[in-house]
């Protein structure tokens, strides 16, 4: 399904708890709603749904305006967050739910169900009571629950926050894999940045009630345009006087610019590592902090931290040892713009011309 | 039928007959006597209470309220306390019985207390005490209507009364009675309190079980309801009304503080 | 320490509820059998008891379900505000503050032969106070609370999650409410009715003002019990004492069994 929202506002009070938002979804994408708890993605999701009334602005499915259109007829699925199945009913009767209330056939009702159990898995299990299932298995049958009326649109509340650490990348996978099987648009809220980078097509950044930005996971890593989102996805150092590193003193002082910079985009080395010598400049290691696959080093430089990582097949670093740093790229941002700067010594400044 | 119900005009009618009922039923009748107590006046309206016979039996029943809820809390505070705490044969049946008050009618109770320990008892002949048509016989039977409320109340919250904060204060070099002082007391007082605000509220209130024993001797043994019950019977609805106004203002001011205490107990 | 006081709980559970259950099953038989028999085949009696069960089944009947829809109301409408509703939510423990004595002065003075309303009542050949209609209003006044007390928490405590996930699945009210929301609040309800039925059948107060007490016309089981014993007619009074205790007893094994199916869930 085909969605569009033009200038969403939803406001609980005095609280505006969602902020002129407008956005497009492709059918068939598998979207995130990516941000802090309580930034308005949840009020976004219910709104689709038509469980919330938009304060103002319109919501599209294919074209028509559905904003009168209660939920019932909106031909939605939602997963909600606690999965919120039927307690009295079995797992049987839960997914066959919507079947019965648009009176199917006993026959269809019990192929559909028969289907979308040993889709996602719970064969064996369609007498049990939600009380005596799993938490994965019961975010199973929400999701067989909501599939079976043969929705247009899946709206997925958190999916995955009430699963055990574990089990959580099994289902994610699971998840993601069966709504491309399906092909059916959904869109799904998160607050775990891993989770929508692994799982989505797309992602919207979403705090304060604000889109912060639209994209694909890659799109948003590389290019974030806004400073929440580039402090929001990602690890970063923020630095709040960047002239004081080698190859970006040409940054103007007097405009209260500050700098976000990845762990990725620095590199560290004993002296004589580091190629381009001429971009380094000292930097003494603080902590080392041993991650299992790698070393996260804290560094610093003229009295401020930056956190990155090191391999563990080079040489091991010591608390206290003088090292070099490349910064070979900063996000740049004040209070009216914000860029990316790549380091302009990295360069070579006498090429060689062969 | 589903069809039908989906429309809005049968939701708002609905909505409209429950409230209607609701206002009708509730608002109405206790807005109604207010303003029919004032109606003549608040001259005649003071002039009904200064009536002696009518202030003394507001007074006399707010006394013997109190009593009875004294002793119903800590009667009520002892059983709670057991029926949760302890492991005991028995303790399933005695916790049903608990109950019996609420179930059985007041005018029965008020019977049965007249047979246990009126004029004809085996207790009258044992202690040869006249309970029955004295202030003790009111006490009792406002005791035995009331007796669930606080142990009711109480259940609860000890249920709820976390072990490990009791264990806690015992690691902490607490001795049994500190701990139960400053620990446990303290979680049950909400309880006790809002169980005897009801128990002492319907104290004041009741009727089928106080009319029979009391006697209702005027200025001595006349509660309040017995006494507007004996004014609507004389044809004086007005003197009912002026009593009654005064009673339910105590009663709703005791709602008002459960209310309170219970906001508060959520917070 | 533990013993005493287990001892003196016995103790007095025995003396405060047991003594009382104990006289009023042997003070029926007091005459024999004949005389319990007598005390209930009186033509008074049997028209008190019948008076008695019909009060029973309207009050129950018409608070249940405006009990339990002010339930619903008061927990989940939007279209009433948060201050509204807990206006609403205090004023519906209001009668548990009204003695019931004043609950029946209540109905007199609004609808008795000398007021507007009872003129207007008894013009249309409706009689109120002093009938029967009224004693069932002076019993659904004083018995409203305790349907809304009783399903209200349970409402709040399920939460409108599953009944919101049964309206994405296109469900409309009507069959949300039976298929979702009356299986989570059916034993509650049930104990509700089960207090109801107690309440009605015990109440005296509201009746005995409302009624008037005529034999044979407005008595109820409880007013006749009063009746008798005022007339030092004690073994009759036991008589019908003993039957409604009989109910009260039965009534609250139901309500131990309904609580206990209340709190699986």
């Amino acid at each position: 399904m085909h969605i569009e929202v033009k200038n969403l506002n939803k406001e609980f009070g005095s609280f505006h708890a969602v902020q002129d938002v407008s956005f497009e979804i492709e059918k068939g994408k598998l979207i995130g709603f990516l941000g802090p708890s309580g930034g308005g993605k949840t009020s976004i999701l219910r709104m689709l749904a038509g469980l919330e009334t938009p304060t103002s602005g319109d919501i599209f499915f294919h074209g028509k305006r559905v904003n009168d259109l209660p939920p019932q007829e909106r031909g939605i699925g939602f997963v909600f967050q606690n999965y919120a199945l039927f307690k009295h009913m079995t797992v049987f009767d839960n997914i066959a739910f919507g079947l019965k209330v648009k009176k199917q056939n006993k026959a269809a009702i019990k192929e559909r169900v028969q289907y979308l159990v040993e889709l996602t898995g719970l064969k064996g299990f369609e007498h049990r009571y939600p009380h005596q299932l799993s938490g994965g298995q019961r975010q199973r049958v929400a999701f067989a629950r909501a599939l079976a009326p043969e929705p247009q649109l899946l709206l997925l509340d958190e999916p995955f926050a009430a699963i055990d650490a574990k089990i959580r990348t099994e289902l994610r996978t699971w998840l993601k894999d069966m709504i491309s099987e399906l092909g059916i648009t959904s869109i799904f809220v998160t607050h775990d940045q891993e989770e929508a980078i692994e799982v989505a097509d797309e992602i919207m950044i979403i705090s304060k009630g604000k889109l912060e930005q639209k994209g694909t996971p890659w799109d948003i890593y590389k290019n974030p345009q806004t400073p929440f989102v580039a402090s929001f996805i990602g690890e970063s150092s923020l630095i709040d006087n960047i002239q004081c590193f080698k190859g970006y003193e040409d940054v103007p002082t007097n405009e209260g610019i500050k700098a976000l910079i990845r762990p990725e985009y620095i590199e560290v080395g004993k002296s004589g590592e580091i190629v381009l010598a001429s971009a380094t400049m000292d930097a003494s290691v603080k902590h080392l902090h041993f991650r299992g696959s790698e070393w996260m080093v804290e560094l610093e430089i003229e009295g401020q931290k930056l956190i990155t990582y090191r391999s563990l097949e080079k040489d091991v670093l010591h608390p206290g040892e003088q090292v070099k740093v490349l910064i070979h790229r900063a996000y740049l941002f004040n209070e009216e713009k914000s860029w990316i700067m790549e380091n302009p010594l990295k360069v070579d400044p006498l090429p060689v011309y062969i | 039928m589903n069809s039908l119900f989906r429309s809005k005009p049968w939701s708002y009618s609905f909505r409209t007959i429950v409230f209607i009922y609701f206002i009708g039923l509730i608002i109405i009748p206790i807005v109604g006597i207010y303003t029919q107590s004032f109606s003549q006046g608040l001259a005649s309206f003071i002039d009904s209470l200064s009536d002696p016979l009518a202030w003394k039996a507001v007074l006399l029943t707010v006394k013997l309220a109190a009593i009875a809820t004294l002793i119903n809390v800590l009667l009520g505070t002892m059983i709670g306390w057991v029926l949760t705490r302890y492991e005991f044969v028995g303790k399933s049946i005695l916790n049903s019985v608990i109950d019996l008050p609420f179930a059985l009618p007041t005018a029965v109770a008020g019977f049965i207390l007249l047979l246990l320990v009126g004029p004809s008892s085996l207790f009258y002949e044992w202690f040869g005490l006249d309970l029955v048509f004295h202030e003790p016989a009111i006490v009792i039977a406002m005791m035995f209507v009331t007796f669930p409320f606080v142990i009711r109340g109480l259940q609860p919250l000890l249920e709820e009364l976390d072990q490990s904060e009791e264990e806690a204060a015992y690691t902490l070099g607490s001795s049994k009675t500190r701990t139960f002082f400053q620990i446990i007391l303290p979680t049950m007082l909400p309880g006790i309190l809002s169980g005897a605000m009801l128990a002492f509220s319907r104290a004041i209130a009741e009727f089928g079980a106080v009319v029979l024993i009391a006697g209702n001797i005027p200025g001595k043994t006349l509660v309040a309801s017995v006494y507007i019950f004996g004014e609507i019977e004389s044809n004086n609805p007005h003197g009912a009304a002026a009593v009654s106004v005064l009673l339910l203002s105590i009663s709703f001011l005791i709602l008002w503080f459960i209310h309170k205490l219970n906001r508060g107990g959520q917070a | 320490m533990r013993r005493l006081w287990i001892t003196l709980t016995y103790i007095v559970v025995a003396v405060v509820l047991f003594l009382p259950l104990y006289k009023i099953f042997t003070g029926a038989w007091a005459d024999g059998f004949s005389g319990f028999a007598d005390a209930l085949l009186r033509p008074q009696s049997l028209h008190a008891l019948q008076m008695t069960a019909t009060i029973v089944l309207i009050v129950t009947v018409v608070n249940t379900l405006f009990g339990v829809m002010l339930a619903i109301y008061l927990v989940r409408a939007s279209w009433l505000s948060p201050f509204a509703k807990r206006l609403c939510n205090s004023i519906v423990d209001l009668p548990f503050a009204v003695s019931p004595v004043i609950g029946g002065l209540m109905i007199v003075l609004l609808l008795g032969p000398n007021t507007v309303l009872g003129t207007m009542f008894n013009n249309l050949g409706v009689q109120i106070v002093y009938a029967l209609p009224g004693m069932v209003l002076a019993t659904l006044f004083v018995t409203f609370p305790i349907m809304v007390r009783e399903v209200m928490p349970v409402l709040q405590e399920i939460g409108d999650q599953q009944e919101q996930a049964a309206t994405t699945l296109g469900a409309y009210s009507w069959y949300t409410f039976w298929k979702v929301t009356w299986p989570n609040i059916r034993f509650a309800v049930m104990y509700g009715v089960v207090l109801t039925v107690a309440r009605s059948l015990g109440e005296f107060g509201a009746v005995l003002v409302v009624s008037g007490n005529i034999i044979n016309k407005t008595q109820t089981a409880t007013t006749l019990v009063y009746q008798d014993v005022e007339n030092f007619n004690v073994v009759a009074a036991n008589g019908i004492a003993l039957v409604l205790a009989a109910f009260s007893i039965m009534l609250l094994l139901l309500m131990e069994w309904t609580k206990k199916r209340k709190e699986v869930h």
